[in-house]
């Protein structure tokens, strides 16, 4: 265990803790913008710049181990300058157009210059200027807006491992781009959206399909309904309709894939089914629950006495849970009688 | 072996190459063949003679007889002249090597005479394609000492005993480097050689891979036995095409003498290297960017800690060091730590390889022991300032330093000194400034280079050098304001503390020591809209001066964009600075002195 204290407060931590993950046991947040801790360690924002022990050189809180004895300030007079600084600096190459921006309420840069008072940039220099890129049939990249903090790059390299980004160009030219920068339909992104989720401004983001502000919308964890697998995600609802999905920590690390991120019309689909159907007159009709179960047992039990249990067979689908297949497969065997059960898992 | 009367060193480094010395050695081989001196006089192609300036370079042995800035058709004359007849072409001999009359020998020339070639031994003496020269100047005699008689501690003992710093540019103590690596936990150890040189106008590793590439294989055979490592690479720019084909040969060479590979010297160590070639980006002379390279990813920088010491090449622990560093390791093998350390300062021990360029005489590269003065490597070493003008600055360290005033010049240059003034010595840059140079353009110089070869990766070096830069433009367009002034400061500041990695956080050097030392120069350009050194092209207006006016017209005449007017013979001639794009033709055309900038 290592000893030491952060802005005047002192705590015991795990060799080999960050300054970043200490300080958050003693609720004090530094601010990140490139930091994920699922992710190698990459420090490239400096945006969570710290003051150790008086020291002139500010490292960064989210790679800098801790060390016994260590002073670490957060928010001193020198670390407040330099955070000032890099705001003024990234805004300098941002657009502000944060009135009609999709990302306003949820942008890490608006959060940080709101709270170190960051109105606009001092400086009136060059801007890069580039095309967005719409190929993607779900989301979009508008490197206009990026900060080149690299999560993207990273999570698509790292987790999702389909190295579909990468970094283009150096110095003031850097961005994120595709190879030979021919865009996202003509890479191998699998539109899983997890750069997505991760993009702490509107560089990358889902094209929407309803317009909505993030504070206008309520978060409800649910279990994503599409494979077994059980990711854990939160629904954007707005006016009672899901907009938007984020995935949530979970069996899924939170990463999703591209039904799980992008596939959520049908759940306001005039065409979903919302009631069982029976036919009736050679025509489906709408009817109750009770009704549609009173028919099913109603023709099972006349099948079963006509044509005995080997009469019938179960399919099973992935999108339902384990155990729900395990009771479809004891319904078939204990209460129809037959082992000719299967599911529709397979290649 | 052959014995012959004469020995006809060429030089095969870059500098006199472009200039045509390969041809002058055919014409040389030709030319002996020709006169029957075949086994009486024989030509070596050697590297760097470091008087870059002089080049192309030929010495003819035994009387050291130094001709310079040769072109093919002298070789006729010293091949029947000196070689023939025995008679020392003095025409074409480099002009300080003659004394009231007499020639000097090579070693009694003022540029080498201060000078104290440890690294550079063997620059411009041997044949660096032929094993056996180097071999006979007690090459691989340090390895095989080492393997036969040392413990893996000795050898690191040894180097840190020495004082030996880092030659890179951050001066870390070399021996320390070498115990973290040999004390890391690793199943797998790599040595690295990081030959990515990047300062402009350095070009001391290149010299060294292209005169004595062994030494470096040698010294990396060394490093490998004491830290414990199998593997070596050497990351060289793919730009240095003498150099890495040099390097090539010597590996070649040295595997099949057993020097490299399994078993070397019949013992247990085996040690292999390869070449990794690097596509020219300055960022991948940082440590951590070049293991990326050399991993076959994006040059960028990685945090640290971990250090390349506990995790390096495919996350392996590995010991990096520049190829100046490794060229001094076998001398101090050889000759002891004792003597390695009576060289120098207190903390800097041993000699430094510079490049000196700019406003010098003597352009090329120098080996002085640390504590030598700025004024004696400038001056003495370096022949001073052309046209006598006055001495104005050094920058030193490239990029990453700063610039040092007059007012310094009798520094002894050493690490820290360096620092102290706000420069580094970095890879051994030595730019020297007069009279002539604005140091604002000088500044705006440096800056466009980081400018350009920042990686992209953190914030304060991508968007803060490219902000720095365009404020020191405005100042030098003659729209920069006091705000900008104190901006640029604060900037750097934030630049220097905030940064990834070494080229970000030195970047502002330029910039802060120009600040610190010429704010003078700087609140000219503000305040009264002047460059003092004439040299910001947006404040300057060109006048002819009526009263030295002959009228001649010669000015007219040359104005590529028909700016002056007057009549020849009749009228004094006037400049109409809205038209004139200050290309500076009037000025040097007119006869009389009657044209002036300010």
């Amino acid at each position: 265990m290592v000893t030491l204290s952060i802005n005047g407060q002192r705590v015991e931590v795990e060799q080999d803790t960050t300054v970043l993950e200490a300080a958050a046991t003693i609720g004090i947040k530094i601010p990140t913008f490139c930091h994920d801790p699922r992710l190698k360690p990459h420090g490239s924002c400096r945006i969570c710049v710290v003051e150790v022990n008086g020291g002139k050189n500010l490292p960064t809180a989210c790679v800098t181990p801790v060390y016994e004895g260590m002073e670490v300030e957060t928010e001193g007079e020198e670390v407040v300058t330099a955070r000032k600084e890099i705001l003024d600096l990234l805004l300098a190459d941002h657009p502000l157009e944060c009135l009609t921006c999709e990302k306003a309420g949820e942008c890490t840069l608006q959060d940080l210059c709101y709270q170190y008072g960051i109105e606009r940039t001092s400086y009136d220099g060059e801007r890069n200027h580039y095309e967005i890129d719409y190929s993607n049939d779900f989301y979009y990249s508008d490197q206009n807006k990026c900060i080149k903090c690299g999560k993207c790059v990273m999570v698509c390299d790292q987790l999702q491992e389909t190295h579909a980004i990468g970094f283009a160009e150096r110095g003031f030219e850097t961005h994120i781009a595709t190879p030979m920068e021919r865009g996202l339909s003509e890479s191998t992104c699998v539109s899983c959206g997890n750069c997505v989720s991760v993009c702490p401004v509107d560089a990358l983001a889902p094209k929407k399909k309803t317009k909505f502000r993030y504070w206008e919308t309520e978060k409800v964890r649910t279990t994503c309904s599409y494979c077994g697998v059980g990711c854990q995600m939160d629904l954007l609802v707005k006016d009672n309709k899901v907009v938007e999905v984020q995935p949530a920590e979970g069996v899924n690390d939170r990463m999703l894939c591209v039904k799980g991120k992008f596939a959520f019309d049908f759940l306001s689909h005039p065409n979903r089914l919302k009631m069982p159907l029976i036919r009736k007159d050679g025509r489906l009709q709408e009817a109750s629950w009770e009704e549609a179960y009173d028919t099913i047992i109603g023709k099972i039990n006349s099948i079963k006495e006509e044509n005995g249990p080997g009469a019938f067979a179960g399919l099973t689908s992935a999108r339902c849970s384990t155990e729900d297949n395990y009771m479809m497969q004891k319904f078939m065997r204990a209460a129809i009688g037959t082992n000719s059960v299967d599911h529709c898992a397979r290649l | 072996m052959e014995l012959y009367r004469s020995h006809i060193l060429v030089c095969g480094g870059t500098g006199c190459v472009s200039s045509d010395s390969l041809k002058i050695e055919e014409r040389f081989i030709d030319l002996i063949e020709k006169n029957d001196l075949k086994n009486e006089a024989k030509v070596v192609k050697t590297g760097c003679f470091g008087l870059c300036e002089a080049g192309p370079i030929v010495i003819v042995y035994p009387e050291g007889a130094f001709y310079s800035q040769l072109k093919v058709e002298d070789v006729d004359t010293i091949v029947s002249e000196h070689l023939v007849k025995g008679r020392i072409v003095t025409d074409l001999l480099y002009k300080e090597s003659i004394q009231e009359g007499e020639m000097q020998s090579i070693n009694d020339v003022g540029f080498y005479k201060k000078q104290e070639r440890v690294a550079l031994r063997n620059c411009g003496v041997i044949n660096p394609e032929v094993i056996e020269e180097y071999i006979a100047y007690d090459g691989y005699e340090a390895l095989g000492r080492v393997l036969t008689d040392m413990t893996p501690e000795e050898v690191i003992q040894i180097v840190k005993d020495s004082g030996l710093r880092g030659r890179g540019g951050g001066g870390f103590p070399t021996g320390l480097k070498w115990d973290f690596t040999a004390k890391a936990e690793g199943d797998q150890k790599y040595v690295a050689c990081n030959a990515d040189e990047g300062d402009p106008g350095a070009f001391m590793d290149r010299s060294v891979l292209e005169g004595d590439p062994h030494v470096i294989i040698e010294s990396m055979a060394i490093a490998a036995y004491a830290v414990g490592a199998n593997k070596g690479y050497v990351y060289i720019r793919a730009e240095y095409p003498i150099a890495v084909n040099r390097l090539q040969i010597a590996i070649d060479q040295a595997k099949d003498m057993g020097l490299l590979g399994e078993n070397i010297f019949d013992t247990d160590f085996s040690f292999d290297m390869e070449i990794r070639l690097g596509a020219g980006a300055f960022v991948c002379g940082e440590e951590t960017a070049l293991i990326n390279s050399i991993e076959g990813k994006r040059g960028m920088p990685r945090p640290r800690p971990p250090f390349p010491a506990v995790k390096g090449i495919f996350n392996k622990p590995t010991l990096l060091n520049n190829v100046e560093t490794y060229a001094n390791v076998p001398q101090i093998i050889l000759r002891g730590a004792e003597w390695f350390s009576s060289i120098g300062t207190e903390k800097s021990k041993g000699t430094k390889v510079f490049a000196l360029g700019g406003k010098i005489n003597n352009t090329g590269l120098l080996e002085i022991p640390m504590g030598t003065t700025l004024r004696e490597a400038i001056y003495d070493v370096g022949g001073g300032i052309p046209n006598g003008k006055a001495f104005k600055a050094v920058q030193t360290g490239g990029p990453s330093g700063g610039c040092i005033p007059a007012a310094h010049i009798d520094t002894p240059i050493d690490y820290d000194n360096l620092i102290e003034l706000g420069s580094m010595m970095g890879s051994g840059g030595m730019i020297v400034m007069d009279e002539d140079n604005c140091m604002v353009d000088i500044a705006r110089f440096f800056l466009d280079f980081t400018v350009e070869e920042s990686c992209g990766k953190c914030t304060p070096c991508r968007d803060g050098t490219k902000r720095m830069l365009e404020m020191l433009d405005k100042i030098a367009a003659g729209t920069g304001t006091v705000e900008d002034l104190t901006k640029l400061q604060t900037l750097a500041k934030t630049i220097k503390n905030a940064s990834l990695c070494g080229l970000g956080q030195t970047a502002p050097n330029p910039v802060l020591s120009t600040l610190h030392y010429f704010m003078d120069e700087y609140e000219a350009h503000v305040h009264e809209k002047r460059c003092p050194a004439g040299v910001c092209k947006a404040l300057l207006n060109y006048m002819v001066i009526d009263e030295k006016c002959k009228k001649c017209g010669i000015c007219a005449a040359k104005c590529p964009v028909n700016c002056i007017s007057g009549t020849k013979g009749k009228t004094v001639y006037h400049i109409d600075t809205e038209q004139c794009i200050k290309c500076n033709a009037c000025l040097e055309a007119c006869p009389f002195d009657a044209i002036k900038k300010g």
